[in-house]
């Protein structure tokens, strides 16, 4: 594989992750996340319409007026998220029932619209498509590592098998009723952020200002003292 | 891959020359590709929803049988849920009269899609409308659950507004039509964890055995706060609350009291029993005879 296509496809995964480094498409990751189940079928439905748009608009990027980029980049995605929907709705009725609105919100999901943006436009169809793969399998993998957090904490098992068995049905585990609300996925991605810049140190984002040490606190606490 | 097709047909031709070697910032070419793109794009999308309508048809209709036969406990590993759902017998019934009619097909027929149908949309003012449902539709679903000749179960479509949501579901009663015997909800987006425990199966059990309606066929089943105990007085209308969700509770307890109550499915319900306490007074004189 040339390298120009392997950096397209794996780059993305943990070295500039489009949730951990880019922060995008943190709403879905957060709305989906309560069972491993549906993560799965949301990480797919994302991986297949990042993959196609960047494919279909790489294709066509010659021909795309610079002042109606925008709407042809969105016009692609919305007919490929509609398909994906309908495709859900006919084969994985009941991921779909549990996903309801989400699928649809992958339209404004910024990963796809980025990617479209920032790589498609530039780069050769099959790159382009390989890009999209990669930054949905990033995406997937943040969400994978949320989902399984939330779904074994918060209900005790893991793509539905029970591993901790709660007390509601004569076991020992008391579910963790935070993890199946929003807010602990905020807490687990910023927790895997921190772990993913512990290894990639470069990722870390310089601090917008820094607290200026016009004195030296020890000798001003000291000083103040012997008032 | 009609897309991609049509998409190297673009770069095929634009290498002829003609529209697509018109520079990009061309207003007859903005024009033109932003067409051609809603033209290939619209296509698409409706040839995928006309292909795949049948499976998610199909799909819907199949989610509502499962739903029903899981409501009424019937479940056999062995079987397809086409093969069981053969005990059961989809009737409509006039809400006003409480008879059944065949003025629609029974099997078809959706009283949640009715009620939004000018046709059969009955609306409700505020004061009849408990479960926050807007309107109901002048016939409803009615299935039972054949046991031979006999009916043994009766189960009812049943919907209203949580906190969040409205909530969708059926509820089981036994032959007497006073006697629940299952509940279930398919759809609702209540919070996880506290509201959305209405999906949790120990306490969908809890109803089993509940009366709906006291002795004077008024509807009083409802949910109420703290544990309900055999020793809890009048423990057979009361159904344990939903720990941290006072306001799912109370739509569940509303939806009860609407969907058992004079404006829906109570006067089919009054029918039922009537004829089951004359079918028990015969049978009580017949057993005094012998």
């Amino acid at each position: 594989m040339p390298s120009e296509a392997r950096k397209a496809l794996f780059e993305p995964l943990v070295a500039n992750n489009p949730v951990a480094l880019q922060i995008l498409g943190i709403c879905s990751a957060l709305a989906v996340t309560t069972q491993l189940s549906a993560s799965l079928i949301m990480c797919l439905a994302l991986i297949s319409v990042t993959a196609f748009s960047n494919l279909f608009i790489s294709l066509v990027r010659n021909h795309i007026p610079s002042s109606i980029r925008i709407i042809v980049q969105m016009t692609i995605i919305a007919s490929l998220v509609i398909v994906v929907d309908q495709v859900l709705k006919a084969y994985a009725y009941g991921i779909s029932k549990q996903l309801a609105v989400f699928v649809g919100l992958i339209i404004t999901n910024c990963i796809v619209m980025g990617r479209a943006e920032a790589y498609a436009m530039k780069n050769g169809p099959w790159n382009s498509f390989l890009d999209g793969i990669g930054n949905g399998l990033g995406y997937s993998l943040i969400l994978i590592i949320v989902a399984t957090v939330r779904e074994l904490f918060g209900s005790g098992s893991i793509l539905g098998y029970q591993i901790l068995s709660p007390v509601s049905d004569g076991g020992w585990y008391i579910p963790n009723g935070l993890m199946l609300l929003a807010p602990s996925a905020f807490i687990i991605i910023g927790l895997t952020i921190w772990a993913i810049r512990a290894f990639y140190p470069e990722q870390v984002e310089k601090p917008d200002f820094e607290i200026q040490h016009a004195h030296n606190t020890a000798e001003h606490a000291k000083a103040g003292g012997a008032r | 891959m009609t897309m991609k097709n049509s998409k190297f047909s673009i770069s095929n031709r634009s290498r002829q020359g003609g529209f697509f070697h018109l520079p990009n910032d061309n207003m007859v070419k903005t024009i033109g590709v932003a067409t051609l793109l809603c033209l290939v794009c619209s296509i698409i999308v409706s040839g995928a929803a006309i292909v795949l309508k049948p499976q998610q048809v199909a799909n819907k209709l199949l989610d509502k049988k499962k739903n029903i036969l899981l409501v009424a406990g019937i479940s056999d590993e062995t079987k397809t849920v086409a093969e069981l759902f053969t005990q059961v017998e989809a009737r409509i019934v006039n809400m006003s009269t409480g008879e059944f009619t065949d003025a629609v097909d029974a099997v078809t027929f959706d009283q949640r899609k009715a009620a939004n149908d000018a046709e059969y949309r009955v609306a409700l003012d505020k004061s009849q409308d408990i479960a926050s449902v807007g309107a109901i539709s002048k016939y409803g679903n009615v299935y039972l659950v054949r046991d031979g000749d006999d009916v043994s179960k009766i189960i009812l479509p049943i919907s209203g507004y949580g906190l969040w949501s409205t909530m969708y579901g059926f509820i089981a009663l036994e032959s007497d039509a006073r006697t629940v015997s299952g509940i279930t909800f398919y759809e609702h987006a209540e919070t996880p964890g506290l509201g959305g425990e209405i999906d949790n199966k120990k306490w969908q059990a809890s109803w089993d055995g509940k009366q709906i309606v006291d002795s004077q066929g008024k509807p009083v089943l409802s949910l109420v706060k703290g544990g309900v105990t055999q020793n809890t007085p009048d423990a057979e209308y009361k159904v344990d609350g939903l720990a941290g969700a006072t306001l799912t509770s109370n739509g569940v307890s509303n939806l009860i009291k609407f969907w058992m109550g004079e404006d829906a499915f109570g006067p089919y319900l009054e029918r039922v029993r009537s004829a089951t306490d004359q079918v028990s007074a015969v049978t009580s004189i017949n057993s005094e005879k012998g």
